[in-house]
């Protein structure tokens, strides 16, 4: 079972790896003039790319090439700034991971209890008001909401600085707040919808009532009651960090981040497709790995599956 | 997939977006889905207004550019080239909000269709249908949008198309629950006695039965779209610069908001607006389209 999941896994990333591939090819334009950029061209550079990028080559031939070189981590050359895409990609890796891990932390550390309150008071005035704002972050997108923060926090108030990075490990996580703060608005009230639901779900359960009837007091009822409600908490907390992925790009942009998600957007723009193929294929591997170590987390916290995995 | 190691019904249920088949409805106060109802009947009358006041909202004069909000005659103030904020949003409403409508329509007319062979067929239909929507869903569909209409370029219609696309993999997935669980019973069974074509079987008796999912998802695809499509605008893909879109009006918002806020503010309000107002409709409409409550 397992290693059938691992499989599909392998095999969805292989099949979005020649779609990523034929990006270059199906892009309108000629293909030689698209991977020259806006630069003059002479007979001399168009031969040059053609053999750089091995154009005379069966296009099967050419896809396997540029795949193995993305496994042993030649992702090609930039056509913007004819520099390696592999050390374009890490340069930029350090924002975006910085800014989704702090993004990610404030939305757990924010959202969990506030989910879990809310459900252990029903239709009351903290789990209306929840209700309220998750509909806010659900439905508004990260970038209004970026603007409306930057101009309220850093532009009028002035308590954020409006954009840049910063020095120092304080000062740059001083420049993510707003940022992470966008990102874990929309992250959280998808948090506190789920942790609200599997609350519910449990405080419903019979052994809930029957631990009630047998006078457990109630400490130890929610004791046990948020423990069984983790599990869901846990594995949908792991596939929410895809949600992410889109909004870092839009929230990177509003914020003049240098991070992988602006690389991604100045390289779209500029059509440099080397970028934009490495940026897809890195994270599509990123997002089929969370979902498979999501599944993997399942098996371990939930006794009842492990056991029948175990004995299937 | 095996059964055991598929994600638990509540995490799909309350994760939203994608595969909402299992969501959970809230109750709005009445007040709340009143204002909504008033949003988006304003909404619309914006959007037949749009054609109107386009030509007048497009116009430029950089003599008024970056007046204040405040401002006799031009009560939002005015943007960099001095068009008016107020009728810029009225005439943007058009571009932010018809492409959504349509991306809502076009992928749940595609979701009923598909999901309803994979449902009802299932066999290689299922297994096919099923993958491609495994395919797209592999993805978020933002990034996959500014993938592909960025290196393709294209117009707005084509963004467009390429939503209902991207969109129609989570109705593909609700209408195939849905038919399959309405495949199973026996009003299904004694059609099939009849004789009666699979066509009309499964477009004349369980169509009517699963259309109210379908409609409450197409509700909640509007607000999704609404968001997606006014992302792609305000990177600069799928509207040309200087057209009224709010997505559009935030990008060149940004550049002047120390000047007028309400550059910036009137298009992002309009879309937190307009999608929570939505989903509020569609939370209240889930209920009342499923007869007495049965799922």
């Amino acid at each position: 079972m397992l290693a059938l999941r691992i499989l599909g896994t392998l095999a969805l990333l292989i099949v979005l790896s020649m779609l990523i591939f034929l990006l270059l090819y199906l892009a309108p334009g000629d293909l030689v003039k698209n991977l020259l950029g806006i630069r003059n061209t002479s007979p001399e550079m168009i031969a040059q790319v053609r053999a750089q990028y091995g154009l005379d080559l069966p296009l099967h031939e050419q896809y396997l090439a540029w795949l193995g070189g993305v496994v042993s981590g030649d992702f090609g050359t930039s056509i913007r700034n004819q520099t390696p895409v592999g050390a374009l990609l890490l340069d930029r890796l350090g924002v975006t991971l910085l800014l989704s891990g702090l993004a990610f932390a404030l939305a757990v550390v924010v959202a969990v209890p506030l989910g879990a309150a809310s459900a252990f008071r029903q239709g009351g005035a903290l789990d209306r008001g929840i209700s309220g704002f998750s509909i806010l972050g659900l439905s508004a997108p990260s970038f209004a909401v970026g603007l409306l923060l930057l101009y309220v926090f850093a532009v009028a108030l002035r308590w954020f600085p409006i954009y840049g990075v910063g020095d120092g490990l304080a000062d740059t996580l001083w420049h993510l707040m707003l940022p992470a703060a966008t990102i874990a608005i929309g992250l959280g009230a998808i948090l506190v919808k789920l942790t609200r639901t599997a609350t519910l779900r449990e405080l419903t359960s019979d052994y809930v009532t029957f631990a009630r009837a047998r006078g457990l007091t109630r400490a130890q009822v929610v004791r046990l009651v948020l423990r069984n409600a983790a599990i869901p908490v846990v594995t949908g907390a792991g596939l929410v960090l895809t949600f992410m992925v889109g909004s870092t790009v839009l929230v990177e942009t509003v914020f003049a981040l240098p991070g992988v998600g602006m690389l991604l957007q100045e390289s779209v723009l500029f059509k440099d497709v080397p970028v934009v193929q490495a940026l897809t294929l890195a994270i599509a591997a990123v997002i089929a790995v969370i979902a498979l170590a999501v599944d993997l987390l399942y098996l371990l916290l939930d006794p009842r599956v492990r056991h029948r995995e175990l004995a299937s | 997939m095996s059964a055991a190691l598929t994600r638990s019904g509540v995490v799909a249920g309350a994760l939203g977006g994608r595969g909402r088949a299992g969501r959970t409805a809230r109750r709005w106060p009445a007040a709340s889905v009143a204002v909504s109802l008033t949003l988006l009947a304003l909404a619309v009358l914006a959007v037949l207004l749009s054609p109107v006041v386009s030509e007048q909202a497009l116009a430029q004069d950089i003599m008024l550019a970056r007046l204040p909000i405040g401002t006799p005659e031009h009560l939002l103030g005015t943007d960099e080239l001095g068009r008016d904020v107020l009728l810029l949003s009225v005439a943007g409403s058009a571009s932010s909000l018809v492409g959504p409508f349509c991306i809502a329509l076009g992928s749940a007319v595609l979701g009923l269709l598909l999901g309803s062979l994979a449902g009802y067929h299932r066999g290689v239909t299922d297994a096919v249908i099923g993958r491609w929507s495994d395919l797209l869903l592999a993805l978020p569909v933002v990034l996959v949008a500014i993938v592909v209409a960025g290196v393709f370029g294209g117009g707005y219609w084509w963004t467009v198309a390429l939503l209902i696309v991207l969109f129609s993999a989570s109705d593909i997935r609700i209408v195939r629950a849905a038919v399959t669980e309405q495949a199973a019973l026996p009003y299904v069974e004694s059609a099939q006695v009849l004789g009666l074509s699979s066509r009309r079987i499964m477009f004349g008796h369980i169509l009517p039965n699963v259309l109210p999912l379908a409609v409450t998802n197409m509700l909640l695809n509007a607000a999704m779209a609404i968001v997606a499509l006014s992302s792609l605008s305000f990177l600069g893909l799928g509207v040309a610069a200087g057209s009224a879109d709010w997505g559009r009006q935030l990008a060149d918002g940004r550049a002047i908001m120390a000047d007028n806020p309400a550059a910036l503010f009137a298009p992002a309000l309009l879309i937190i607006a307009v999608a929570c107002a939505i989903n509020v409709v569609g939370d209240w409409l889930l209920p009342r389209l499923t007869i007495g409550g049965r799922r």
